[in-house]
């Protein structure tokens, strides 16, 4: 439970399978770098909590992935969360015994929602809303990106409405940011800097330290824009003791017994090296890890030796094969081609396969569950192929 | 129009895992054994772009890796630095007090600042004619708009003062087709496919930089022509498969298999590949780099992908 500072990993909190650990846990976080099938397996792992759980899940995504919304016979999904539909499963041959539903992050609506929330009254409201400044930090800033996703997932939680939520985390170029985005983001307004930057707003008489600061500021920005700054952060400061409380709120659910990571890779040198820092620094910070699921593995048959023994014979002597055959078997020269082209591609997806196992051996420490994930040779376009995935990271 | 290496200035974007930094890798290196004077610089701090030369990780402070070839990573404060010290005639900046500290603030809280110290010193070093050719390993495809349009944005929210009169000359370089383009690297998979059109719209509407070429990386062979493929089929009947194996002295079934998970992945490729070449318009290259089978991604890799964007150059 929450209030008990931060909890402990201990041999009897030891979870299974991806089945257990959804079945346990409040708040399961996707995380991993770019390109990796998070948003995916979010989805997948949702719809399997749906389907063989019960009870109402979410997956809250930040990957505006049209192709997502349709495999859940969505016709689009927002801010709002939205049920998938019962025929979205019948299509798929299942009847899940809960309830599915999505969401997907925005960023603008959730920061407003949040100033019209902590902001003191209507008036400072319209003003932020107003600043210039305001619609680049909600829009483009990326660590409030990161911020209002965790911030986003507290306001759903808060809401008692599901029984599990799979979020989804934004493509940070350094996975562990939104991790440290609600500290931060308390420490930003309070930060001794900002009394430093809108001290002009206030009064012209800087300091003695402080004025080659505004000079050197002045002569680069020019004092105009120093003014939009400094109004911008006086009326956010009027939100200070709101904010910093709710961070402090949402960095305690993300550490709370409830919540676990699931973390996602592929067998990929950078994504893996990503993954295993990602891991280290989820322990270092007393985060729960729950899982880790490798994305796209090739078949294991592409290591099996006797495999290995056929394809160089089919390499090195195709001909002698093909007559082996017999005339009824077809053109000869033509089945040696096509035995050795089939070879060589062994081979080829042989060498990628065996980078891939050293990479994997050689992860130092790994959760309680780690699931493999084949490389599926289509897309995912609809909810079967989701729970097709879902099945391979189940048990 | 312009040929790609033919320009000043490239910055090389993509999705995460499309191979971005190895294309950005090759093309200096490839610009480098033409003859050029070739800066490549890391603008991602955990950037890994040094390893594609298999040397130690970058600086500020530029240095020669390979001949003509010149690497740096990018830091914003020390780019800030020198940017003070060359416009301001400032010493350095511990002596304006706080300023140093205050910079990662007033970073964080304007917007553009830290992009338009990135650009600002790329474009630099193409102003001062210090090097023929500025590759730049720059941010994934969701910054990349707001690290190119920053100099304009910066234009509209600061109307006066030293920043506002350097962003002209750098529109102007960042706007001229014939010195700066934009290379968006590309798989031929359904996500990063979609997030390659979705840019060319976006970087067409909200910069004004052009679109130099998109790079499709990891485009598998084609295994079989249509004969040979129905011959596959026909040798995949079993009475075949058992003479096959008794002949290879093993079971065939697995290779079979391999064959045909690649002819898979290499037909929904292809459907990709096609779905990108309708949906950028036909004035933008596409320029196709194999996917390469290799142990590992070091100094061998990246030769090997400058090879296969030199062919494609007609270089």
């Amino acid at each position: 439970m929450a209030g008990s500072g931060s909890p402990k990993r201990r041999a009897t909190d030891a979870i299974g399978t991806m089945e257990s650990l959804l079945a346990t846990k409040e708040i399961v976080i996707s995380a991993g770098s770019g390109g990796v099938g998070k948003t995916t397996t979010a989805a997948a792992a949702a719809a399997m909590a749906a389907v063989h759980l019960g009870g109402r899940v979410l997956v809250l995504t930040v990957d505006p992935a049209r192709r997502l919304a349709n495999a859940l016979g969505l016709e689009g999904f927002g801010n709002i969360e939205k049920r998938v539909p019962d025929e979205a499963f019948k299509s798929a041959g299942v009847t899940p015994r809960g309830e599915m539903w999505a969401a997907m992050l925005d960023t603008k609506q959730s920061w407003d929602a949040l100033v019209m929330r902590h902001a003191p009254n209507e008036d400072v409201v319209n003003q932020i809303l107003a600043n210039p400044l305001y619609q680049n930090v909600a829009g483009r800033f990326v660590q409030s990106h990161d911020y209002i996703a965790m911030e986003r997932l507290y306001d759903i939680h808060t809401t008692g409405n599901y029984d599990l939520i799979v979020v989804d985390t934004p493509p940070t170029r350094n996975a562990i940011d939104f991790l440290e985005a609600p500290e931060r983001m308390a420490d930003f307004f309070s930060s001794r800097l900002l009394r430093w930057l809108t001290a002009p707003a206030r009064s012209r008489v800087v300091n003695f330290a402080t004025k080659p600061f505004y000079q050197v500021a002045d002569r680069i920005l020019g004092t105009r824009f120093l003014d939009d700054i400094a109004q911008f952060f006086l009326l956010f400061q009027t939100m200070y003791d709101g904010f910093v409380e709710r961070s402090r709120a949402v960095e305690h659910l993300l550490h709370d017994r409830r919540t676990s990571f699931m973390v996602v890779s592929t067998l990929e040198a950078a994504p893996l090296h990503e993954a295993e820092f990602f891991i280290s620094t989820l322990r270092s910070m007393d985060f729960q890890l729950g899982a880790l699921v490798l994305n796209k593995v090739l078949p294991a048959y592409l290591l099996d030796g006797s495999a290995t023994a056929v394809a160089q014979r089919m390499q090195r002597e195709p001909g002698e094969l093909a007559s082996a055959l017999g005339p009824d078997a077809g053109d000869p020269q033509e089945i040696a081609r096509v035995l050795r082209e089939v070879a060589d591609s062994f081979l080829r997806f042989q060498v990628v396969a065996k980078r891939e196992g050293e990479q994997r051996k050689e992860l130092a420490t790994v959760p309680d569950v780690v699931a493999t994930v084949p490389y599926f040779d289509s897309d995912i376009y609809d909810l079967a192929g989701l729970l097709r995935l879902g099945e391979q990271i189940w048990r | 129009m312009t040929s790609l290496l033919d320009r000043r200035l490239l910055f090389v974007t993509g999705k995460g895992g499309v191979g971005k930094t190895t294309i950005a890798a090759a093309l200096a290196l490839l610009g480098a054994q033409q003859g050029k004077r070739t800066l490549v610089c890391e603008v991602d701090a955990k950037g890994n772009l040094a390893d594609f030369y298999e040397t130690k990780p970058f600086r500020f402070k530029e240095r020669e890796v390979e001949p003509g070839l010149f690497g740096m990573a990018m830091d914003t404060e020390e780019s800030l630095n020198e940017y003070l010290k060359l416009q301001l005639r400032l010493p350095v900046v511990a002596r304006v007090g706080p300023l140093a500290k205050a910079f990662e603030f007033v970073a964080t809280a304007a917007p553009g600042v830290k992009e338009i110290l990135t650009v600002g010193k790329l474009v630099y070093e193409v102003r001062e004619n210090k090097y023929d050719l500025v590759v730049v390993d720059a941010v994934a495809t969701g910054h990349i708009v707001g690290q190119l349009a920053a100099p304009q944005a910066i234009n509209e929210l600061v109307q006066v003062g030293l920043v506002r009169s350097q962003t002209d000359w750098m529109l102007d370089l960042l706007g001229d087709p014939r010195t700066t383009g934009l290379c968006i690297v590309a798989t031929p998979e359904e996500m990063p496919v979609n997030e390659t059109m979705e840019l060319v719209g976006r970087v067409r509407e909200e910069t004004n930089v052009d679109l130099a070429a998109i790079v499709v990386n990891r485009v598998l062979p084609e295994l079989f022509g249509r004969s040979e493929e129905a011959c596959f089929e026909h040798l995949n009947e079993p009475l075949l498969v058992g003479a096959l194996s008794d002949a290879a002295g093993g079971n065939v079934e697995p290779v079979f298999d391999a064959a045909r998970l690649a002819v898979t992945l290499r037909r929904t490729r292809a459907g990709h590949l096609e779905r990108l070449r309708a949906g950028v318009d036909a004035s933008i290259p596409l320029l196709y780099v194999p996917e390469l089978f290799s142990r590992t991604h070091g100094l061998r890799a990246t030769r090997q992908v400058a090879d296969s964007l030199a062919s494609e150059l007609d270089i």
